[in-house]
């Protein structure tokens, strides 16, 4: 009997062989579907991204149950129960479901994961072509390096030559030049001459007419243009077998001018001369120009022109720095050889001067001799002509060498004290003897302030008036002659003063010497005083004289610093000669000519002197009183500037008084002095002693009108000079 | 007689010019004895004792001065040193006068300390130059007496 079981037979008879390798099959796909997703599971978490992991599941899914189906398979080769079979069912519906999931999702998932492929490839695509692009960034920046070390190399030197030259090889180097070339236009303007080539040392002075078409065609635009190898220009060398010449640019580089470069204008069309630079590429190569290598050249081109006008520029200023340096050398020359000219003159004018005064001499002493002696009227006649020509000669010598010493700047005024009354009436007496002669009287006024005693140079102010009075005489025929002499101030020479009447010791002496003579044209005024110059009418012609007297008679009185003028209302209304000069005020009766007597040791000039000594400080005033005592003085003492005014008298000869005490109530003093006694001559001299020795005290002093200032404490033989020099000279200010 | 005086002359001698050597006289004290002569004979005596009453009344004029409570009143203090100062540069008292400029300087510093230090210093300084000049004096009393003369001692 059978036995009924539950289990499913296979349909097929169980084939021994087949079977197995069946089984064996079914196994390893189980273990290869199982792996499957344990492998993706493993790289899919071992990658950072990956989107689909939905879909991963399901396709694991899809796997394991795949793997579960043929797993159980290999249950079912043998007889197997009815769980076996369920179970297998169960995971085939499992499997068909998922697997059917799988499918349709698979749909939408194919075409992104393709599409992702194509935009790796375009991205790929993208990447080689800003490869490309970088490269030709790099190109252009490493052409633009070029152009700045180029100009730089230019720039960097002034020499014209190496400008050039640098300029070519730089280029050629830059572009990989096989020759480059500068055309120079001529003097002439009418050719370009070949001057700087890169590769040939030594160019052939190869000359090309200036009005070719290309070189037009080059020259009327700024930017670099292409030529061909062939045109005149370009050929330079021989042409050697190459018969793929390599291409061709020119350029022009304008040549500035100086006069091209104003401020606000650029030397855009004025510039007329050009040179032509010409660059070819290597022959045989298929290099091109390319756009940027054109603009470089441009570029260098303009920055040629630059460097050159500045080379221009040096150069000029280099030609007018050796000019000027000649022709100081010349100057220089010239100049030493006119002071040994005037040297050489003024040792001739010594020398003849010598020469001629000696025989001069001679003639005059012993006419004057002669004259003293019995003679007959002829006779004395004779000799007193002779007396006077030669007098006259003398005095024409002594003019001519005077004048030249003059202008030498030479001379020096012999300062002395003389009486200037006395003075005027000895030109007077001079001049009466030929003015009663021609019937011209004269009159002399002396104003009432005028001083006697002065100081100034005795001699030359004599020969001044001397030399006016006798024009006025020579050129009058007719009418009277008036010499005034008075004081006056010089405007623009005030000393600043305090009072009315000028304590200074100088003063201007003006002297007007008034004629009713010839006159003279106001026109001719100008050229008196020049040297030689004398009008031209016949009523001077004969009085003789050589026309040095004024000129001589100016530099003198400008000597004195003063002024020396002419005015007169026209010809025949006479003239008026007028002159200021500067003299100094003299206290002493001295006579000129007497030396000055040294102070005696002990006792001089200073005995019975009345003085008077203001210091509040009782020690240094019995000092100051012991000093002068000691010097034979009579001395007064006072304490306070009150009681100093209250005793102050015309006998004081002398106020000392202290102003140390800070303040200015003792300057004040002065003042009052001033105020007290208004007659120059009754005033006491004002001298201060002070510890102070500068400047300010010293214009302090001056400006309150004291006489003089002298520095505490004072040694005897100081003060013995002191008094000396005051009573002399009546002011002082040096004793320091 | 004349080994006394002798004797006497060296030792005036000395003495003088260690004066002038320390500092304590000056030229102008040189220049004041010149001006002795036999019109005034005692000339030099008569200004120096005038110069030390000088002394008494300005110095006590600047303690008073400095001493007063309360603000001291330097421009007073000041004309007291400038007056000492002229008193002392005419009589050749270098010391003195030295002190008075430094004094001048703290007086217009308005330094208490400082002219009160200076107005000590001169104290002291003018009764030292005092002492010598007596014994400057009594020396050439001495050689008076004894028959000499008083030899010229400029330095």
């Amino acid at each position: 009997m059978m036995e009924v079981c539950n289990c499913i037979e296979p349909q097929w008879p169980a084939d021994e062989l087949l079977m197995k390798y069946q089984y064996i099959s079914d196994f390893f796909i189980a273990v290869a579907y199982f792996s499957i997703p344990l492998e993706l599971i493993y790289f899919v978490k071992k990658s950072a991204v990956f989107p689909y992991r939905w879909v991963l599941v399901q396709f694991g899914a899809f796997i394991v149950l795949c793997g579960a189906t043929h797993l159980i398979n290999l249950w079912t080769f043998t007889t197997h129960s009815r769980t076996v079979a369920l179970v297998m069912t169960t995971a085939k519906v499992l499997t068909a479901v998922v697997s059917c999931a799988t499918a349709l999702m698979l749909v939408h998932i194919i075409p992104d994961l393709l599409s992702v492929k194509t935009r790796e490839l375009f991205l790929k695509n993208k990447a080689a072509e800003l490869d490309r692009e970088m490269g030709l960034i790099r190109t252009q920046e490493e052409t633009g390096r070029h152009v700045r070390m180029l100009t730089h190399e230019i720039r960097s030197t002034l020499d014209r030559h190496t400008i050039l030259k640098t300029t070519l090889v730089e280029l050629g180097r830059t572009l990989a030049l096989e020759e480059c070339a500068l055309w120079m236009p001529t003097r002439t303007g009418l050719e370009l001459q070949l001057s700087y080539t890169l590769r040939q040392q030594h160019p052939v002075e190869y000359t090309v007419p200036i009005h070719l078409p290309v070189i037009n065609q080059v020259f009327g635009t700024s930017r670099a243009v292409k030529i061909s190898p062939n045109s005149p220009v370009a050929r330079l060398r021989p042409v050697s077998g190459k018969y793929l010449l390599g291409e061709v640019v020119a350029v022009r580089v304008p040549l500035l001018h100086l006069s091209n470069f104003q401020i606000n204008d650029w030397p855009e069309l004025s510039t007329k001369r050009y040179a032509l630079m010409v660059l070819m590429l290597p022959s045989d190569s298929a290099r091109q120009w390319h756009v940027h290598e054109m603009e470089l050249v441009e570029v260098v081109a303009d920055q040629v022109a630059v460097a050159l006008s500045h080379a221009a520029i040096l150069e000029e200023s280099m030609r007018a720095r050796d000019l000027l340096m000649e022709q100081n050398v010349a100057l220089d020359i010239a100049r030493r050889e006119a002071e040994t000219a005037i040297r050489a003159r003024n040792d001739f004018l010594a020398v003849m001067n010598h020469e001629m005064r000696t025989p001069m001499h001679a003639i005059i002493a012993l006419s004057s001799l002669l004259q003293e002696t019995e003679l007959t009227p002829e006779q004395r006649l004779m000799v007193e002509t002779v007396l006077k020509s030669s007098s006259l000669l003398a005095t024409l010598m002594n003019d001519v060498l005077d004048l030249s010493r003059l202008e030498d700047g030479s001379l020096q005024l012999e300062l002395g004290t003389f009486n200037l009354h006395t003075l005027f009436r000895e030109v007077l007496s001079l001049i009466k003897p030929i003015a009663v002669v021609k019937k011209l009287p004269i009159t002399l006024n002396l104003a009432p302030d005028l001083p006697e005693f002065v100081v100034g140079d005795e001699k030359r102010l004599m020969q001044i008036i001397l030399n006016i009075v006798g024009n006025a005489v020579k050129f009058s025929k007719q009418g009277s002659i008036s010499v005034t002499a008075l004081v006056t101030k010089s405007d623009n020479r005030a000393p600043p003063d305090f009072f009315v009447v000028p304590t200074g010791s100088h003063f201007y002496l003006r002297v007007k010497v008034k004629d009713m003579g010839a006159g003279i044209n106001p026109q001719d005024i100008p050229k008196l005083f020049t040297k030689f110059a004398q009008t031209q009418s016949l009523a001077t012609r004969s009085s003789g004289g050589s026309g040095l007297g004024l000129a001589i008679s100016k530099r003198f009185v400008n000597l004195m610093e003063g002024n020396i003028w002419i005015e007169s209302d026209g010809v025949g209304k006479g003239c008026t000669a007028i002159f200021d000069v500067k003299l100094g005020i003299s206290n002493e009766s001295k006579q000129s000519g007497i030396p000055k007597v040294p102070a005696n040791p002990q006792h001089a000039n200073f005995a019975g002197l009345k003085v008077l000594v203001m210091d509040e400080n009782g020690v240094s005033r019995m000092v100051t009183k012991g000093l002068l005592i000691h010097l034979g003085c009579e001395v007064t003492m006072v304490s306070s500037s009150e009681e100093c005014l209250r005793v102050v008298s015309h006998e004081h000869k002398v106020v000392f008084m202290d102003v140390c005490t800070p303040g200015v109530e003792n300057y004040q003093i002065a003042l009052r002095i001033h105020e007290k006694f208004t007659k120059r001559h009754q005033r006491p001299l004002l001298v201060a002693l002070t510890g102070n020795t500068d400047k300010s005290t010293k214009e302090k002093c001056m400006s309150f009108g004291l006489d003089g200032v002298l520095l505490k404490p004072v040694s005897l033989d100081n003060m013995r000079n002191v008094l000396s020099d005051l009573l002399e000279h009546r002011v002082l200010y040096e004793a320091m | 007689m004349d080994a006394l005086v002798a004797q006497l002359q060296m030792q005036y001698r000395n003495y003088t010019a260690s004066l002038y050597q320390q500092g304590f006289l000056d030229d102008q004290f040189t220049e004041l004895k010149k001006l002795q002569d036999d019109a005034s004979p005692d000339f030099v005596a008569e200004v120096l004792s005038l110069f030390f009453e000088d002394c008494v009344k300005l110095i006590g004029n600047m303690a008073r001065a400095l001493d007063q409570t309360g603000t001291v009143d330097f421009s007073q203090v000041g004309a007291s040193v400038h007056q000492l100062k002229g008193s002392s540069s005419s009589v050749g008292a270098k010391r003195v006068k030295g002190l008075c400029v430094t004094f001048k300087e703290y007086c217009e510093a308005n330094n208490y300390e400082g002219c009160v230090r200076c107005l000590q210093q001169i104290d002291i300084e003018y009764k030292a130059l005092k002492t010598k000049l007596q014994d400057m004096f009594n020396l050439e009393k001495q050689i008076v007496q004894a028959g000499g003369k008083v030899p010229q001692v400029d330095n």
